[in-house]
């Protein structure tokens, strides 16, 4: 394993990636055409005796008591839950092999994937993962690797743009707002605090600067981080505030300090303000996707799939996404009954239209994941060192 | 008269002494090995101070030498200068240091501004009863979580928050979140460990070298600058060594009240200390130079003997 891993450092940085095919794949329509040199773990080929405990890394909300209290009933398994605020909070602990599952979002799967920090998922032994999983949630590159499923999907959500109704009068069709200078929100805006966030920026590009030749804003060359870089540094003389803390979000904008930028369906819901208002402007949007993921090292493995299927099941899956403030992955929680498909519509959970325009986080790395061989695309790395300069 | 001197006990009443030494062996031992009597002392405070803090410190500097695999994010030990030559070559990181710097030296200030006039009413012209209730004051912020205190700063400073409400009528609006916003905040965070020891080097001044100086025509102004501010000097080093140091590591303030501009060197480490933990240690070498140069130049001052 060790080995393994220093060999692929090795060649991390000429390219340790294989590419097959020509075509530019959109991150939406899977891996087909991406081949990936990833350590070999095992899968699991049956489930044996429950070990008594399972140790999960997982999102705020998505381990509760009122559906992990029913599974240590009914399998024995005891749930010890650690949460994680951020993606690479939750890498780093994954590392550490003390834990059995992860709640990954799309900028981390990859990296465990590639790492050898987690192992392919037998989807055979999981009776819940099945036909109802939306279409959207299947195959994506950031859990689906040459041929191997990696993650069982848990959720999804855009990245939306919320305005305060009674300054932004009129429903804004355009990123524009936030991002140009001669924005009438100047001073007002409020833009995410993190690395990711570029990605938003290479978004806004691909529709209104398409000469730069952006396919996939995870996959940006140099240059096209640069204009991505330009165009946040830009941003920054309109920015009020950068939020990284959803309860920080939630008081600039109920406390008037800032007027439009990004924002989750969720907290808007939260902010219990009547004045908020979302939309998902023309250009798309980045978003988020969760997916359950196992630990290379698990101690647990046959309570890690009892929980991955327990949880898989529409009535379990749909508390979590109701808890959350996300899209199920499981299409059949729809149909259980009002108060389910009420919650569906609100966060468009059938709508695949809708989640076509989204661009889920995707860790960027030197391979372009858009298809290009013919130049390096720039890793996390360099758009961690990038962040700091925008907000120099 | 020492205190070590052995006291004697007259013969007769005592027996021979070799039955004492067998009696106490332990006391016998510390006695005859020095050695011994100073590591008994120092065991547990050395223990802490190096094997918890300088081993700990010495193997992040180490990392600051490593390469980072630009994939997985795993840290690869080896030795390249390339971390240091990113933290110094990018001016965006320089203007950063020199922000939080800046910060910390106005903090510093801003405090020993409140401190000394405080300090002087609390030790020499407040009634008892009032002295207490001010010494409550000053240190009842520190019993509240930081956060929270940061936090509270948030609501205040908000567009619609408490601060523009108050001074709208003068026709006033508050600095809103921005770099003024955190030097406030980390002021009313660290005040206490300037007024406290101000306070009690104030109160050890004897009250007759005022008057002294009343008699010997100073004025209030000039009592203050040529007795009270040299007797303090080391109580205002001691204390800006806190509120120096501590504003210099900060990072959530300018995160919360800070707006668009007001990155610190904190922030930096802070978002790259799991995806880039070389990088992160090699900035964190910045901040540790500022406090080396800034003991250095008050030891200069003979302070740090006095304290």
């Amino acid at each position: 394993m060790r080995k393994k891993l220093l060999a692929l450092s090795a060649t991390a940085a000429v390219s340790a990636l294989m590419l097959a095919g020509c075509a530019a794949p959109a991150a939406d329509e899977g891996s087909q055409g991406l081949v990936f040199d990833v350590p070999e773990v095992p899968m699991l080929q049956e489930i044996g005796e429950p070990e008594g405990n399972v140790d999960i890394v997982a999102w705020s909300g998505f381990v509760e008591p009122a559906w992990s209290d029913k599974f240590t009933e009914d399998t024995g398994c005891v749930v010890n839950r650690r949460v994680a605020g951020t993606s690479d909070e939750m890498v780093q602990l994954m590392r550490t092999g003390d834990y059995d599952l992860v709640s990954a979002s799309g900028d981390a799967s990859l990296r465990l994937i590639v790492g050898g920090d987690v192992a392919p998922i037998n989807t055979d032994l999981l009776a819940n993962f099945g036909d109802d999983i939306v279409p959207g949630m299947l195959g994506q590159l950031y859990d689906t690797i040459n041929g191997d499923a990696y993650g069982v999907p848990i959720g999804r959500g855009a990245n939306i743009l919320q305005y305060n109704s009674e300054v932004v009068t009129e429903t804004p069709t355009s990123w524009d707002v936030v991002w140009e200078a001669d924005s009438p929100y100047a001073g007002q805006v409020i833009a995410y605090d993190a690395p990711i966030y570029i990605a938003d920026a290479a978004v806004y590009l691909m529709t209104h600067s398409p000469e730069l030749g952006i396919t996939n804003p995870y996959a940006l060359d140099d240059t096209q981080l640069a204009a991505a870089v330009d165009l946040l540094k830009q941003q920054n003389d309109i920015v009020a505030e950068y939020w990284a803390d959803p309860v920080a979000q939630i008081t600039s904008f109920v406390g008037g300090t800032t007027v439009v930028g990004t924002s989750w369906e969720i907290l808007r819901k939260l902010s219990a303000d009547d004045r908020m208002k979302s939309t998902l402007p023309v250009e798309g949007s980045t978003g988020w996707s969760d997916a359950w993921m196992i630990s290379s090292e698990s101690d647990s493995p046959n309570c890690s799939y009892l929980w991955m299927d327990y949880t898989s099941a529409a009535d379990v899956n749909g508390a979590i996404a109701m808890n959350f403030g996300m899209a199920p992955a499981n299409a059949a929680f729809c149909e259980l009954n009002d108060e389910a498909a009420a919650h569906c519509a609100e966060f468009n959970a059938l709508d695949e239209e809708y989640f076509e325009k989204v661009w889920f986080w995707t860790t960027p790395i030197e391979q372009c994941i858009d298809g290009r061989t013919d130049v390096e695309c720039t890793s996390f790395q360099d758009w961690t060192n990038a962040w700091a300069t925008i907000k120099g | 008269m020492t205190v070590n001197a052995p006291v004697r006990p007259p013969a007769a009443v005592r027996p021979p002494a070799p039955v004492k030494a067998v009696a106490r062996p332990v006391s016998t031992l510390l006695h005859r090995h020095r050695w011994l009597r100073l590591t008994g002392l120092l065991a547990l405070p050395l223990t802490w101070l190096v094997g918890l803090y300088i081993v700990s410190l010495a193997l992040l500097l180490v990392t600051a030498f490593w390469f980072i695999d630009p994939f997985t994010s795993k840290v690869i030990p080896g030795f390249t200068w390339q971390n240091f030559v990113l933290v110094f070559s990018e001016p965006a990181y320089i203007t950063t240091s020199l922000r939080t710097l800046g910060v910390a030296l106005a903090v510093t200030a801003l405090s020993a501004l409140f401190a000394i006039p405080l300090g002087i009413f609390m030790a020499k012209l407040a009634s008892p009863w009032m002295r207490a209730v001010l010494a409550v004051a000053i240190t009842l912020p520190l019993w509240a979580g930081y956060l929270v205190k940061i936090l509270a700063m948030r609501i205040t400073f908000t567009e619609e928050g408490f601060f523009n409400w108050a001074l709208a009528p003068f026709g006033i609006s508050g600095p809103g979140f921005s770099l003024f916003t955190v030097v406030l905040t980390l002021t009313y965070l660290w005040f206490p460990y300037m007024a406290l020891p101000v306070y009690t080097a104030i109160r050890q001044i004897p009250v007759n070298l005022f008057d002294v100086s009343a008699d010997l025509g100073a004025r209030g102004f000039t009592t203050i600058r040529t007795v009270v501010l040299p007797l303090l000097l080391p109580a205002l080093i001691a204390g800006s060594v806190f509120t120096f140091s501590l504003s210099l590591g900060d990072y959530i303030a300018a995160r919360f009240v800070g707006g668009a501009n007001a990155q610190m060197i904190g922030s930096i480490i802070a978002s790259n200390i799991n995806l880039n933990p070389p990088v992160a240690a090699a900035f964190s070498v910045i901040p540790i130079a500022f406090v080396v140069l800034y003991l250095l130049a008050t030891r200069r001052t003979g302070a740090l003997e006095r304290m």
